[in-house]
């Protein structure tokens, strides 16, 4: 047995946990960054000074929350589960009450100069919150009606909080990230069979509700579904960013028309070429090999966030990894699925290419957790 | 080293199987995405790049609307009319446009030499540049084209605005006018705004219109078109209007001004009328005058050659931009600087025998035989230059210019109007700096009764005049608001001259006017409440020569046009409560009483009267000429909704 073994084969303490992150995952975080720099230097026409130069100085924070974070003992992020989640809660309670009107909805609280998105952090606290409940949980209660009933309240109570803001987006991303935690956490598969139909129920509900009084949503919320069906039928209006985006998507071609080259980026057909339609510019500009290489990437990110949960035997350090690697998931796939025209437009960042503050930390905040559980995990 | 449960949270139960099943999961997931991409840029990348090269999207700029410009009683003195026109393209025409052209020569006059121009311009302009074909088209003419748009391929009938000028020439000058942008214009412009760029953009070229551009211009609208890789447009995928430039309204009375311009006629003049309590400039007019229209339009060149070649320089500003000496109009100045100084009292007597010498040489008063003892009030009424030729000696020429300067001469007036002077009060300083000389006695017996180095505009005369009359430094001003925000009225201060010395010289002007020896009694109003104050002068704009004064004077009947005298005078009304103050300079008029008071005084009693000047307010034996002169007028009568009553 080699003095190295001898030493992995305890949780590390102190300045030496760094030698334990999980390091392959930092370098793929990194990496994506990387990209993300590349094509924010792109739309910004050559220019580092508009997006990229502050985007790298967030990124560069956001690694240090990260590692910060790692060093936290597991312990801990169990013990705060509750509290932040009643923190959290409570914020979503005040934006409704105090919240600064921001695009349409109220999403923001100022607190000095500080600009809080509770519904961001919510993502963060639902999933500890709910790891924490399934490691306390006793395994043969994980699919009893009425402890399955407790994880369902504790993901809608901020949804619907959320969903007033109005904020759809967040909504479906809250309920999504919570189902997956439950999933993994081994709740029967009954259950989800009877929500996915109840789902596709509520959404006919919904679609029936249109110019009626008791219309469930907003009237831009039935345009983008509209738009979604058929981008087509107004192609001067909603439906021309999706026209717009697929032609720029599909023109990139095998290799892509090469680093700033991308014609229909350069014109200005889309509103949100640097956040949500950045995916657009990057396949245009690098075609099919650039767009699977960022794909690759996320995979890869996925996928060891997977095997560190699958090889964890602590319940709760686990199920926090599958759920923030979830999330994170979710982020992505829905962004490539929008711009490729399979969702409906709902304005998601691309998680750690868009440009924007918000969410990088928020992701680079999962991160720490996911480094946290790995780096304690039991040996 | 021991390990608590606490600490690991070793629980020994990891998530195995539904972790494998959720990797499962977000594989399938990324795979369907990865499946959507090889379809869209590898199976179906070409459909998407022909797409692309066949869709640009162009932003193209859509003229603003240009501001409106307002009289002060809500009458429009500029405003935009359709104008609908033909362009062609050369790409759209199949390459060869002959043969479209010889089509729409059917259609629209083309004469012979500008189908020749156009071919040229073709042969030399890019294939995808729309070149206009035919400007102004009726309605009749522009529809005949639109109907037969499928046989004239790359003709487009295209409608835009363009400036008019609906009163014509009355306001030529003040107002100014639009035109095309020339490199010229664009070499002056720091940063031009973009849409100087389009061709049927009109920029203000001069005047008014050029001094408001910013006010005027509005901002541009967009369009989003898509076009095809040689850029040609396929479709329009947005529009947004632009903003059109603000409604500015002058201080102006249109119909005062258009009175001005007929009373002066076909003679070389000019004349203003100032508010003398608010600085509004009400008219200020400049004859004879041109149609700016004809500018907008792009000017023939014999009628541009007409107007250079005329003898009476229509296109030049008489009222701002001419400078004249103002004569005996500036014997108020002098006798308030001598009344100012304390060097005489409105008492004070000097005895005229038709001469003054000075230094061997002889200063002569107009009339030969002198005007004996005369006094302040006199002087005026008279306008005896002996006076101020033994005031002048005593005041000096620096206090004199000090005063000119207080009153408003020798100071250019800040109006949005191109060229405005800023005429010459002389003092010794000025004569040293301009002339390198030193300042002579002569010339300040000259300069009393402004002649020799003295030269005001007629606007400078009104302000003048203004001022004697109110007893505040009156500034002028043309606007009067900017989109209904009205500009407010300076409270002017009061002028920093005693009042008391003010009352003579206005008691010398009433004199003028309503005495039996008057110079310009022949003028007078005789309605009491409209009671007319006033000045006459003749200013010479020739040297006598010694052989011309041993011939004896020479009436200007005689001499050739442009050697006359120049005839200016000022006035206001009412006496006791002035409203309006009126200069009037005709050149080469001859006598100031002659050619100028009676014009000065009809637009005066227009101004007061709001209408045409009743025929009971002049003495009698000028009514029947006055009537007729009014039956030969062709009178604005604005039947415009008016916006608001001054």
């Amino acid at each position: 047995m080699s003095y190295l073994d001898y030493k992995v084969a305890q949780t590390p303490t102190g300045i030496r946990k760094i030698l334990y992150l999980n390091w392959p995952l930092v370098f793929l975080i990194a990496a994506v960054a990387s990209i993300g720099f590349l094509m924010l230097v792109s739309v910004a026409g050559g220019r580092v000074d508009t997006w990229a130069e502050p985007q790298m100085y967030r990124f560069a924070a956001g690694m240090v929350i990260m590692v910060g974070l790692a060093f936290v003992p597991m312990w801990f992020w169990r013990g705060i589960s509750v509290p932040a989640y009643v923190c959290c809660f409570l914020l979503l309670v005040a934006v409704e009450l105090v919240g600064t009107i921001g695009m349409g909805a109220q999403r923001w609280i100022d607190i000095g100069p500080i600009r809080l998105q509770p519904s961001e952090l919510m993502k963060i606290s639902l999933v500890l919150l709910l790891a924490a409940y399934y490691d306390w949980l006793a395994p043969h209660r994980v699919s009893k009606p009425l402890w399955v009933l407790i994880p369902v309240l504790l993901i809608l109570a901020p949804t619907a909080l959320v969903l007033i803001q109005p904020d759809l987006g967040t909504s479906i991303m809250l309920v999504a990230g919570g189902g997956i935690l439950m999933f993994a956490a081994g709740v029967s598969l009954w259950y989800f069979a009877v929500v996915i139909a109840a789902a596709v129920g509520l959404v006919a509900t919904v679609l029936e509700s249109r110019g009626t009084d008791w219309q469930l949503l907003k009237d831009y919320q039935f345009r983008r579904i509209d738009t979604f069906l058929d981008p087509t039928a107004d192609p001067l209006g909603a439906g021309y960013n999706i026209i717009q985006s697929q032609i720029a998507l599909g023109s990139g071609g095998w290799s892509g028309r090469g680093f700033m080259q991308g014609t229909q980026s350069r014109l200005n057909f889309l509103p949100e070429k640097h956040t949500d339609f950045i995916f657009t510019v990057l396949a245009e500009e690098f075609g099919f090999v650039g767009a699977m290489s960022l794909l690759g990437l996320y995979t890869l990110i996925i996928g060891f966030c997977l095997y560190s949960a699958l090889s964890n035997r602590d319940r709760f350090a686990a199920l926090i990894t599958v759920g923030i690697s979830g999330t994170f998931f979710l982020y992505f796939s829905i962004n490539m699925a929008t711009v490729m025209g399979m969702l409906p437009a709902k304005g998601s960042p691309l998680p750690l290419v868009s440009y924007g503050g918000t969410s990088l930390m928020i992701l680079m905040l999962g991160f720490g957790l996911v480094q946290a559980a790995h780096v304690h995990r039991p040996r | 080293m021991t390990r608590t449960p606490r600490q690991t949270g070793d629980t020994g139960r990891g998530i195995g199987r539904r972790g494998l099943l959720l990797a499962g999961i977000q594989l399938g997931v990324v795979t369907t995405l990865a499946l959507k991409l090889r379809s869209m840029q590898v199976e179906h990348a070409e459909e998407y790049r022909m797409l692309a090269d066949g869709n640009s999207i162009k932003i193209r700029l859509l003229v603003p609307a240009r501001g409106l410009i307002h009289d002060r009683n809500g009458i429009v003195i500029a405003g935009n009319e359709q104008n609908y026109r033909v362009t062609l393209t050369r790409e759209e025409a199949g390459g060869d446009v002959e043969p479209v052209l010889r089509r729409l020569a059917r259609l629209i006059p083309i004469s012979d030499a500008r189908m020749a121009e156009l071919l040229d311009e073709f042969s030399r302009r890019s294939a995808i540049t729309p070149i206009v074909l035919a400007d102004r088209l009726t309605w009749e003419q522009f529809s005949s084209i639109a109907v037969n748009a499928p046989a004239l391929a790359g003709v487009t009938p295209e409608s835009g605005l363009s400036r008019v000028y609906p009163r014509g020439g009355d306001m030529a000058h003040v107002l100014g006018y639009v035109g095309p942008v020339s490199d010229y214009d664009l070499s002056k412009i720091e940063n031009p705004d973009p849409v100087l760029m389009l061709p049927e953009f009109q920029l203000g070229k001069v005047g008014f219109e050029a001094r408001m551009e910013e006010h005027l211009r509005g901002k541009a609208g967009q369009r989003r078109v898509e076009v095809n890789s040689a850029g040609r447009e396929m479709r329009q995928l947005s529009r947004q209007e632009g903003e059109q430039g603000a409604t500015v309204q002058m201080t102006l009375d249109a119909r005062l001004q258009n009175y001005a311009a007929q009373r002066m006629g076909s003679e070389s003049a000019a004349a203003v009328v100032i508010d003398c309590q608010t600085g509004d400039i009400v008219t200020i007019c400049s004859s004879p005058s041109f149609d700016p229209n004809k500018f907008v339009r792009g000017i023939s060149s014999p009628d541009y050659k007409a107007l250079m070649n005329h003898d009476h320089r229509p296109l030049a500003d008489k009222t701002v931009q001419g400078v004249y000496p103002p004569g005996s109009t500036f014997k108020m100045v002098t006798l308030l600087a001598g009344l100012d100084s304390g060097v005489i009292n409105a008492g004070s007597r000097f005895y005229c025998p038709g001469y003054t010498e000075v230094g061997g040489r002889r200063f002569h008063c107009w009339r030969r035989g002198g005007h004996g003892s005369v006094d302040a009030v006199t002087s005026l009424s008279h306008s005896c230059d002996v006076y101020y030729y033994e005031l002048a000696q005593k005041v000096g020429i620096d206090r004199i210019a000090a005063m000119a300067r207080r009153l408003g001469l020798g100071q250019r007036h800040d109006l949005p109007m191109s060229a405005v002077a800023e005429g010459i009060a002389p003092d010794r300083a000025w004569k040293q700096a301009r002339h390198g000389q030193a300042w002579q006695v002569g010339d300040s017996l000259n300069a009393s009764i402004g002649q020799g180095y003295v030269l005001a505009s007629p606007l400078q005369l009104a302000v003048m005049t203004a001022r004697i009359a109110s007893g505040r430094e009156v500034r002028p001003r043309l606007v009067r608001a900017i989109d209904g925000v009205a500009h407010p009225v300076a409270d002017f201060p009061a002028l920093d001259v005693d009042p008391a010395f003010l009352r003579v010289a206005r008691a010398g002007m009433d004199a003028v006017m309503n005495s039996e020896s008057g110079t310009a009694k022949r003028s007078r109003i005789i309605r009491e409440e409209w009671r007319m104050a006033g000045k006459t002068g003749t200013s010479q704009v020739r040297n006598i020569t010694a052989a011309e004064r041993a011939r004896g004077v020479v009436s200007n009947e005689q001499l050739p046009w442009n050697r006359r005298d120049h005839a200016l005078f000022v006035c206001y009304a009412p006496y006791e409560a002035p409203r309006y103050a009126v200069s009037v300079v005709v050149e080469h008029g001859g006598g100031g009483s002659t050619a100028a008071a009676p014009i000065a005084r009809d637009i005066l009693l227009f101004a007061l009267n709001g209408g045409l000047p009743p025929l009971d307010a002049v003495p009698g034996d000028q009514r029947d000429a006055m009537e007729e002169r009014h039956n030969a007028m062709h009178l604005f009568t604005p039947d415009a909704p008016r916006l608001s009553r001054a």
